[in-house]
C-alpha cells in the first residue's frame, strides 16, 4: 500500500509529538509539578502510530497503564492531555483519572488502565458491539508483553477467537514486565507464539520500524473487518526510559543492551527514511520538531493555568443520574 | 396476572427487555439452553446466538464483554451462573465496571446487569453457596438488588436493566423456587425503595433475600404470642432505602437485622449500624443480628442445618429484644 507523502509525514509529526509530551511529562513529574506518576512511552512510538495511522477514525483501541502514547495516536489533544496530568477539570477525566485512566471516548480511545491485561476484556467486549451492531469498526487493544502472562489476556484472546470478533490484540514486547527481564517470567520469548493455541494467526514484527508496524497492522485490521477473525500481532520494541518515569532507581539493564535499542531509536530511523525518500529533508524535520515542542510548552501553560476540580466533583460521577425514563 | 415463580418471574423479565429494547443481550455460561437454573429458558430458541450468547467458562472474559459493550452503547445482562464464581470476574466488576465512569470523568454510562444464583442449596457446599452481597454494597458505582419473592424479581430485574448503572442482581436459589402472582405484562419495581412485608407495631424485623421467607415466617408465630412484628425487605441493598428501616424504628422501638450471609462486616452491621445511629433515642433495646457463622458453609447435610440462619434463629433474636 502507497502511503501519500503527508501521511509519511504526520506519523514522522505524531511520533515526535509522543516524544516531546512524554519527555515534558517526565520532568514535570520529577519537578513535582504534575501528581502521582506516569509511564514513558519513549521508544515505542512506532508502534503506537504505525497501528493507529491503519484505523479508521471511529475504529477503537484500549490502552495501558503506558497510555499517553496511544492517545496521542488516536488523535488526542496534548493541551487535556496535559491538564488531565495537572489534575484539572478540564483535563480528558476532569482530573480524576490522571495518567494511568486517560481517556477519550469521543475519539475511540477506551482508556488506558492501571490494571494488567485488563484492557483485554474491554475491548473484547467493545469489538463485540461492533460485530453485534454491524457497524464496520475495529478494536485495536494495546497490551505488554507482561500482559500476555495475566488470566484477562488469555480468556479475552481465546473467547474473541471463538466469536470471530473484529479486534486486534497488538503485544508491545519491551521485554521487561516493569522490572523484571521477560525471560525469568515468561515460557515463550516471542510472544506471537501464543497465537497458536488460540487458532489465531500470530505476527512478529519490528517495532522500531513505523512501516513495518504500519503494514502488518493494516493487514490484521483488514481481516478484522472482513469477519475474519483476531490476529496477535507482537511488536518487538524497547522502553528507553524505567518502569515509572524516567529512573525510578531499581531497574537492572545492561548498558549495552540500552545502546543498542537506543540506535534504533524509532523517531531518528523514521527521519532518516524520509530524509532518503526525499520526502522530508532534515531541516524540514527539525522545524517540525521545534513547532511541536512549542506545541508542548504552550500545552503545559495551558493546563497548569487551568482550574482545578471543585470539591462537588469529588461526589460528581460516581453514578449516572439517569435512565429509569428510558 | 397469574402465579409464577421466581425463575420463571426472572426469564419474564429478560425477554421482555430483550422484545423492547434490541441494545439488551444476554450472555453467560450454557445460557443457551437456559442456564442451570432455567432464569434464560425460551430466549435461546426466541433470540439465537446473536443476543444470547453462550460464553466459555471465563468470568472474566465475560464481564468485560459486558464492560465495553455497555462503554459503547448496549445494555449488556451479564449472568455469572453461581455468585462464588464472582470471585474470578473480580477485577472486571470492581476496577473496571464500578469506577470507569469516575475515573474517566463521568465519559462512559454503562447501562449493565449482572445476574448471579446465591446461597445455600442443598449441600453445594463452600464454593457454590455464597452470599456475598455485602462486597458490592462497599462498592461505589455498583448498585446492588437482592428480591425475595417472584413478583419483586421481575419489576427490579426490568428496572435494573432500563437503569443507566451498573448492577449486580442477586437471585437467592430458595427464592427463585417460591412463586407469587406476577403480572403477564412487563412493570418496573424501582430501585432503592424497600417494601414493608408485613406490618407490625412490636419489632421491626429488617431481612434480605430468603430470610424475608423466614422472617415471614417467625411473624406469622409471633402473632399467635400476641407480638406484632413489621418485616421490611430492602429489595435494593445499594444505594439502601434507611428512611423506611428507620421511620419503621421509632415506631417499633425494636430492631432485628437477619442475613444468610456471614454476619461479621454483613450487611446487617450497616444496618444496625444506621439504626443506632439514626434511632437511638427510639430504641427499647439494643439491635440483634441474625446471621451465618463465621465459618465457609459446610457440606455436610447435618453442619449446613447448623449453619443456616433460619426462622428459629429470627425468633431467638426478637425475643432478645422483647422480654418476655
Amino acid at each position: 500500500m502507497e502511503l501519500a507523502n503527508e501521511q509519511l509525514v504526520h506519523m514522522f509529526e505524531q511520533m515526535t509529538r509522543i516524544r516531546e509530551f512524554d519527555e515534558r511529562a517526565a520532568r514535570l513529574m520529577e519537578q513535582a509539578r504534575i501528581h502521582g506518576s506516569v509511564h514513558l512511552y519513549c521508544g515505542e512510538e512506532a508502534v503506537g502510530v504505525g497501528v493507529c495511522e491503519a484505523l479508521q477514525p471511529d475504529d477503537y483501541i484500549t490502552s495501558t497503564h503506558r497510555g499517553h502514547g496511544h492517545l496521542i495516536a488516536k488523535g488526542g489533544d496534548p493541551k487535556r492531555m496535559f491538564a488531565e496530568l495537572f489534575a484539572k477539570s478540564n483535563g480528558y477525566n476532569g482530573g480524576k483519572g490522571g495518567s494511568m485512566h486517560i481517556a477519550a471516548l469521543d475519539l475511540g480511545m477506551i482508556g488506558a488502565n492501571g490494571i494488567v491485561a485488563a484492557g483485554a476484556p474491554i475491548a473484547l467486549g467493545v469489538s463485540f458491539a461492533s460485530a453485534y451492531r454491524e457497524d464496520g469498526r475495529v478494536t485495536v487493544c494495546f497490551f505488554g508483553d507482561g500482559a500476555t502472562n495475566e488470566g484477562a489476556f488469555h480468556e479475552a484472546v481465546n473467547m474473541a477467537s471463538v466469536l470471530k470478533a473484529p479486534i486486534v490484540f497488538v503485544c508491545e514486547n519491551n521485554l521487561y514486565g516493569e522490572w523484571s527481564p521477560i525471560a525469568g517470567t515468561t515460557s515463550v520469548s516471542d510472544i506471537a507464539d501464543r497465537a497458536t493455541g488460540y487458532g489465531i494467526p500470530g505476527v512478529i514484527v519490528d517495532g522500531m520500524d513505523i512501516m513495518a508496524v504500519h503494514e502488518a497492522a493494516s493487514e490484521a485490521i483488514a481481516r478484522a473487518r472482513r469477519g475474519e477473525g483476531p490476529t496477535l500481532l507482537e511488536c518487538k520494541t524497547y522502553r528507553f526510559y524505567d518502569h515509572v518515569g524516567r529512573d525510578f532507581g531499581m531497574l537492572d539493564r545492561d548498558e549495552e543492551e540500552v545502546a543498542s535499542w537506543r540506535a534504533r531509536d524509532p523517531i531518528l530511523l523514521w527521519r532518516k527514511e524520509l530524509a532518503e525518500r526525499g520526502v522530508l529533508s532534515a531541516a524540514e524535520a527539525d522545524a517540525i520538531t521545534g513547532r511541536i515542542g512549542q506545541e508542548m510548552e504552550d500545552a503545559i501553560e495551558f493546563a497548569a493555568g487551568s482550574p482545578d476540580p471543585v470539591p462537588e466533583d469529588l461526589y460528581r460521577d460516581v453514578y449516572t443520574e439517569t435512565g429509569a425514563a428510558r | 396476572m397469574s402465579e409464577k415463580n421466581m425463575t420463571v418471574a426472572v426469564a419474564e423479565a429478560l425477554d421482555q427487555e430483550m422484545d423492547r429494547d434490541p441494545d439488551v443481550f444476554v450472555a453467560g455460561e450454557d445460557v443457551r439452553v437456559g442456564g442451570p437454573f432455567g432464569t434464560d429458558a425460551g430466549l435461546h430458541q426466541k433470540y439465537g446466538d446473536k443476543r444470547v450468547v453462550n460464553t466459555a467458562i471465563s468470568e472474566l472474559a465475560l464481564t468485560g464483554i459486558g464492560v465495553g459493550a455497555a462503554a459503547v452503547g448496549l445494555r449488556p445482562v451479564i449472568e455469572i451462573m453461581i455468585m462464588d464464581f464472582v470471585c474470578v470476574a473480580m477485577d472486571q466488576i470492581v476496577n473496571q465496571m464500578a469506577k470507569m465512569k469516575y475515573m474517566l470523568g463521568g465519559q462512559p454510562t454503562l447501562p449493565i446487569v449482572l445476574t448471579t444464583h446465591a446461597g445455600i442449596d442443598s449441600s453445594s457446599a463452600a464454593q457454590h453457596s455464597g452470599t456475598l452481597e455485602a462486597w458490592f454494597c462497599h462498592v461505589p458505582g455498583l448498585k446492588v438488588v437482592m428480591p425475595s419473592n417472584a413478583y419483586d424479581a421481575k419489576g427490579l430485574l426490568i428496572a435494573s436493566i432500563r437503569d443507566d448503572n451498573p448492577v449486580i442482581f442477586i437471585s437467592n436459589k430458595r427464592c427463585l423456587q417460591t412463586s407469587t402472582e406476577v403480572p403477564d405484562v412487563p412493570y418496573e419495581v424501582p430501585l432503592g425503595v424497600a417494601d414493608v412485608k408485613r406490618e407490625g407495631d412490636d419489632v421491626t424485623i429488617v431481612a434480605t433475600g430468603r430470610m424475608v421467607i423466614d422472617a415471614l415466617e417467625a411473624a406469622e408465630q409471633l402473632a399467635a404470642e400476641g407480638v406484632s412484628a413489621e418485616v421490611i425487605d430492602p429489595r435494593t441493598l445499594s444505594p439502601l432505602d434507611t428512611d423506611t428501616i428507620i421511620r419503621s424504628v421509632q415506631k417499633t422501638n425494636r430492631a432485628v437485622v437477619a442475613q444468610e450471609a456471614v454476619q461479621f462486616c454483613g450487611l446487617g452491621a450497616e444496618i444496625a449500624a444506621t439504626i443506632s445511629d439514626q434511632a437511638f433515642d427510639f430504641l427499647d433495646a439494643p439491635v440483634k443480628r441474625v446471621g451465618a457463622p463465621f465459618t465457609p458453609v459446610p457440606f455436610a447435610p447435618v453442619l449446613e442445618d447448623i449453619y443456616l440462619p433460619d426462622t428459629k434463629a429470627i425468633l431467638a433474636a426478637v425475643r432478645e429484644v422483647i422480654p418476655a
